[in-house]
């Protein structure tokens, strides 16, 4: 058989030329660089993933993205300023605040005691000790995303929670884009937590409307025993981004981890959650809700590893699409041969409101072990007709019939968020994206 | 339950590989030289008498398929088959088409009386208790279709029931124009590869508007060393017509790996119903994971017509790789796709199948129901399909696919793939893995039952659903079978 | 019957039966009482043979025979039979076929025939009708979706039919009402025979009022603390088990 010469796409072409010009001038020792050549190389070896590469099958980078932007520099004041100001997203939340502008770390507010937070291209340069704990769970390894971050990373943060530590109030990660061209941004954000640590975690992606801008943000969490971790995601990019995020998770044994994604933006965006249990007798719950229109594409890829016995998953995600928008859930329960008494359930839910509206649903399950329970459901289809009939039988008028159909939907992945006014915040977004639709 | 006790009974009976289909049989054998080559697939087709559109139909996919790579998203791991280095057409020498039972072969008449199949139409009338319970059967030992009983029969009821070589000579018309219409040629390697060379395999058309008499049986069975089987199956059901179309397969106890390649395509006309049941059974390779039939089969069903229906259900316990996924194109509005499968994997058995549901008319319906059972060192995969597009409104799908483990050196995959283009389809699944508890166990054992028996008993009530869609001379083979499977995966 | 002796048995490491001694004699219907945790149903599981407990001293003698080393199912054909608690629900499993399953396997077992399915059918709804179990539910998979009184009502119906010698009632009352109570208890009554022997498992002494035994024997602590006539369940219930769990102690 002939050797196959990959045709470069333009996209792929430009990533290759991009990374020839960077590869010296971002930050970093000659080890950063190694590891950034070998992520690189994945890249270059492969090309973007596409619809052929089962992890990609429903979001085809090679194809969705058509082109290579320029790395967004350093901010000045006078640029980040106004973005922060324009900032929405959990305003009202009070807590400590690390604010990143196009990637970029600026501010850092409140910070309390027994929490150390380090530039991440100062930790690169000099060389920061929990740098060796970086890269992930084995099964987020080759991940075309975060391969891309690992060579383009520019900056971010690493933030140490030492042991026993517990936040009273939310540590809040802001990543703001912002720009009139388009550009790209690659922030990480290691969060290595101590035995017994107990934060909550609230993570918010903003940007511009109307430009075709990239991000691809990860953020790790690498925690030891005991821990309780709340997190919550919100991605409300803009409309015309390509967005790519990814939370990886390793947790030690006793943990409790909770985590919600909220995605309502971007353009072409993927979310990504990669756990690992690595000790004994953690749990942890991971849920979300994604609200489409247009001709949005939003892909919740989700993969939770059973490495140890007796760990417990929860994972519900809802899915809402409406106009010509696609939705992708795919989500893997692995549990691996000694992981016995494993209890792992899983569930995919989407509502499909309009006619041109898709999602494609993969659930999945790789057992090696006996001893477990696991399982997993998917459904799909469009707002239940009896109940619609019998709210506008009371009086309700269709739309509004309709809201509160979806808002219940919806409303069931948002509850396990803990801290009220967070929960409040989403809901309401939930309620505007509604009433966006429905005027 | 008297079927626990027979098994536990065969159980016993059965030699340490436990494999009781495994004996060869002496048959003088035409065959031809490994290899395949344009040659070679002249050969097969000057050796059935082909027509000359046939010929070249058979060309064109072998030009095709050397263009062709093997697929690999599967599960399934297994060393590179040697494709030159088989023969591509075996057959039995005596009397390539024998006019009646008596010519044909002793040998191989003994080998389906060994294996439980009956030939002689006289036979089986005094033999089956009850009337209405009598079956058709084509049998097809190595490539050739050897003989084919209630022929005449089925000709008054006016449904063409024969080995498929003989309906391209005899029935050019109908085969030229569904052959390949539902698998395509290029559909994927291995359907490519039968394409070339498929040597025989069965004919069935039920015309307009008739209910076929009797079940239709084909039984396949795999005999000479080195020889691939690529069989054929065509089914046509006319409008408003019914057919129930059984299958079984058995192959001798070998330690090389035989390769097997089937393609099915059935095709329901409006008001048409298919079912298609197959009882699998090819040797699974000894306790080592040595030897065994790697089982690449393509089966496809076109509900073509509206209200057309076809029900696939399989109970595979056999063959060393099973790689198969007998799906349904739901063309036709209100059509309707099934598929009820018992996926039993010990040993060192790889099993990749499921099943693809393809909504395409109006308010299709589709029901998918899979019990995947792995013991031993096995591993056992579900893949599903199930799709709605745009035009597909109203579209329908319930699945259930359930795994259940014996043993921690086993591993159960669930990949459904769920896609929908139409807001109004509404399509559920769900999925669930576990072990027989120990509890449950422990209350059989306590009630008096054995181990062995406790699991078979368990393990027959986890796949009932399944069982209830077979006929019923085959619910009881295949419950019995799946005790016997499932013997040595404990201790 | 059957003879006790000594019994030591460990639950992971955890001590659970602490040299149990107990005689039950052809025909007697000895009662077990005691607080949560003295034991009672570790007694019952071991004596049928479940794996998770080791037994680390003393042995348990049927009619003379030790039978610690059989599997579960052997002490089943040799008459031991055991009403579960919680009766465990068998998906996919018709009742029918299930209760010819065991009759014959534990036949078979003993060296008898066979039943053929008239007999089998004849015994099973003689049974049924004395303890009001409906036929329809015969045809239902096992205790899947039965009511609990519905499936303590089957345990009997297996034990009549089984027709075992050592019957052991683990908590047979538990989550039944009275009429179920009477229904189950009726039902033991009638099994009441000479060559036939029972160990009724109870917390509570409201059992047998139905079901009026020969002897009764106080658990505490992994050990048989105290036996007496069927007056002492009378006793226990005017005064609790407080005085016995200093008894063991």
């Amino acid at each position: 058989m002939s050797v196959i010469t990959p045709i470069r796409t333009p996209a792929e072409a430009g990533l290759i030329d991009l990374y020839k010009v960077v590869r010296n001038t971002l930050p970093g020792t000659k080890a950063t660089l190694k590891h950034r050549d070998e992520a690189f190389a994945v890249i270059e070896a492969a090309g973007l993933p596409h619809r052929r590469v089962e992890d990609w099958k429903y979001t085809d980078l090679r194809n969705l993205m058509q082109e290579a932007p320029p790395l967004a520099a350093r901010p000045h004041l006078a640029e980040t300023d106004p973005a922060i100001a324009k900032s929405k997203a959990f305003a009202a939340v009070s807590g400590a605040r690390v604010t990143f502008v196009n990637g970029h770390l600026v501010t850092t507010e409140a910070i309390p005691e027994g929490v150390e937070v380090t530039p991440l291209a100062e930790a690169l340069t000099n060389g920061h000790p929990l740098l060796a704990r970086m890269g992930g769970p084995e099964v987020a390894r080759d991940n075309a995303a975060v391969a891309l971050n690992s060579a383009f990373v520019a900056d971010g943060a690493i933030i140490a929670v030492a042991d026993g530590v517990t936040l009273e109030e939310p540590l809040v990660l802001r990543f703001i884009n912002t720009g009139t061209k388009a550009f790209a941004t690659s922030p990480r954000v290691v969060l290595a937590m101590g035995d017994g640590a107990a934060l909550t975690l609230v993570e918010s992606h903003e940007g511009p409307g109307g430009v075709g801008y990239h991000s691809n943000s990860v953020v790790e969490i690498v925690a030891g025993s005991s821990v309780d971790i709340a997190h919550i995601r919100l991605n409300a990019e803009g409309d015309r981004a390509l967005a790519l995020s990814t939370l990886m998770v390793t947790l030690g044994a006793d943990a409790k981890f909770a985590s919600t994604g909220v995605v309502a933006g971007g353009h072409v965006s993927r979310h990504q959650v990669f756990l690992a249990f690595a000790g004994e007798r953690s749990v942890a719950t991971i849920g979300g809700a994604t609200m489409l229109a247009g001709k949005s594409l939003a892909d919740t890829t989700l993969v939770v590893d059973h490495r140890v016995p007796g760990c417990q998953s929860r994972e519900l995600f809802k899915t809402v699409v409406d106009g010509e928008a696609t939705g992708v859930f795919q989500g893997k329960i692995i549990v691996r041969q000694h992981a016995q008494k494993t209890d792992g359930q899983m569930m995919s839910a989407a509502l499909l409101l309009s006619e041109g509206a898709a999602m494609n649903n993969k659930p999945e399950l790789e057992i090696f072990a006996d001893d477990v329970v696991c399982a997993h459901g998917a459904t799909c289809g469009q707002l239940d007709d009896e109940l619609l009939f019998y709210l506008m039988a009371r009086g309700l008028p269709r739309p509004e019939a309709e809201a509160l159909l979806v808002q219940a939907f919806l409303g069931e992945a948002l509850e396990p968020i803990a801290l009220e006014d967070v929960r409040e915040e989403l809901t309401d977004m939930v309620a505007s994206w509604l009433a966006g639709r429905a005027g | 339950m008297p079927a626990v006790q027979e098994t536990v009974e065969r159980v016993k009976a059965i030699d340490v590989d436990q494999y009781k289909y495994g004996f060869e049989t002496e048959v003088e054998m035409d065959v031809a030289p490994v290899g395949l080559s344009e040659a070679t697939v002249r050969l097969i087709s000057a050796k059935k008498g082909d027509p000359e559109w046939m010929t070249e139909w058979r060309l064109d996919a072998y030009r095709r398929w050397i263009t062709m790579r093997e697929p690999t998203w599967s599960r399934v791991k297994y060393p590179p088959i040697p494709f030159q280095d088989l023969h591509y057409y075996a057959a039995p020498k005596k009397n390539a088409a024998p006019k009646s039972l008596d010519e044909v072969d002793p040998e191989i008449l003994k080998t389906y009386e060994k294996l439980g199949i009956p030939l002689r139409e006289q036979e089986i009338l005094a033999g089956v208790e009850g009337a209405g319970s009598r079956v058709a059967v084509d049998a097809v030992f190595d490539s050739v279709s050897v003989v084919t009983t209630f022929k005449e029969e089925l000709k008054k009821a006016g449904v063409i029931f024969c080995s498929i070589s003989e309906a391209i000579r005899e029935h050019s018309e109908l085969v030229r124009k569904y052959l390949g219409s539902v698998v395509p040629v290029t559909d994927n390697f291995y359907a490519t590869l039968n394409s070339a060379v498929f040597t025989d395999g069965s004919f069935v058309y039920v015309p307009e508007g008739v209910r076929c008499p009797m079940e239709l049986s084909t039984y396949f069975r795999i005999n000479e060393r080195n020889t691939g089987q690529f069989e054929r199956t065509l089914i046509i059901a006319d409008k408003g017509s019914y057919v129930s179309y059984l299958e079984g397969c058995t192959a001798p106890a070998r330690d090389e790996n035989q390769l097997h390649a089937a393609v099915v395509e059935l095709i329901a006309l409006d008001d048409a119903e298919i079912k298609y049941s197959t009882v699998q059974n090819w040797y699974p390779g000894d306790s080592e994971g040595q030897g065994g039939v790697y089982n690449f089969v393509t089966k496809r069903g076109d509900c073509r017509g509206v209200n057309s229906k076809i029900s696939w259900t399989q109970v595979e316990t056999g063959s060393a790789i099973t790689w198969k996924y007998p799906s349904c194109i739901l063309r036709g509005d209100n059509s309707r796709g099934e598929f009820y499968s018992i996926a039993i994997s010990n040993g060192y058995q790889q099993v990749d199948s499921g099943t693809k549901m393809i909504h395409l008319g109006r308010n299709t319906t589709s029901k998918v129901i899979s019990k995947g059972i792995a013991a031993g060192k096995s591993d056992n995969t579900y893949r599903g399909l199930i799709s709605a597009h745009r035009r597909a409104s109203g579209a329908r799908n319930f699945t259930n696919c359930d795994s259940l483990l014996i043993g921690d050196q086993c591993g159960a995959h669930t990949v459904p793939y769920i896609e929908s283009k139409n807001a109004s389809a509404v399509f559920e699944h769900e999925a669930t893995t576990s072990k027989i508890s120990d509890d449950q166990m422990f209350y059989c054992m306590q009630r008096g039952l054995s181990e062995e028996e406790a699991i078979a008993l368990i393990v027959n009530g986890f796949v009932k659903d399944v069982l209830q869609q077979l006929p019923m001379e085959f619910a009881v083979e295949a419950q019995k079978l799946i005790s016997i499977s499932l013997e040595g995966s404990v201790g | 019957m059957l003879e006790i002796n000594n019994l030591v048995v460990d639950i992971e490491d955890k001590r659970i039966l602490n040299g149990l001694s107990l005689t039950v004699n052809d025909g007697e219907v000895a009662a077990i009482m005691g607080p949560n945790g003295s034991g009672k149903s570790t007694l019952s599981y071991v004596i049928a043979g479940k794996e998770d407990y080791t037994v680390l001293d003393g042995e348990i003698l049927l009619n003379g025979e030790n039978i610690l080393e059989l599997e579960p199912s052997e002490r089943a054909a040799k008459g031991v039979f055991l009403a579960f608690q919680y009766p465990l629900e068998i998906p996919g499993v018709a009742t029918m076929t299930f209760l010819k399953s065991v009759l014959n396997a534990q036949r078979k077992a003993r060296d008898e025939d066979e039943l053929t399915t008239p007999d089998f059918m004849r015994r099973v709804k003689k049974a049924a009708e004395t303890l009001e179990i409906d036929q329809e539910m015969l045809k239902r998979a096992l205790n899947v979706g039965f009511s609990g009184g519905e499936k303590k009502r089957m345990e009997i119906l297996q034990m009549a039919l089984l027709e075992p010698s050592f019957c052991i009632l683990d908590e047979t009352d538990s989550g039944l009402d009275i009429d179920a109570l009477r229904i189950v208890a009726e039902g033991v009554n009638a099994l009441r025979a000479k060559d036939r022997s029972f160990l009724v498992i109870t917390h509570y002494q409201r059992l047998l009022n139905y079901i009026v035994p020969d002897t009764v024997h106080v658990m505490s602590k992994g050990k048989v603390v105290r036996s007496g006539g069927k007056e002492l369940a009378l006793e226990l219930e005017a005064n609790g088990y407080a005085d016995y769990r200093e008894l063991a102690a």
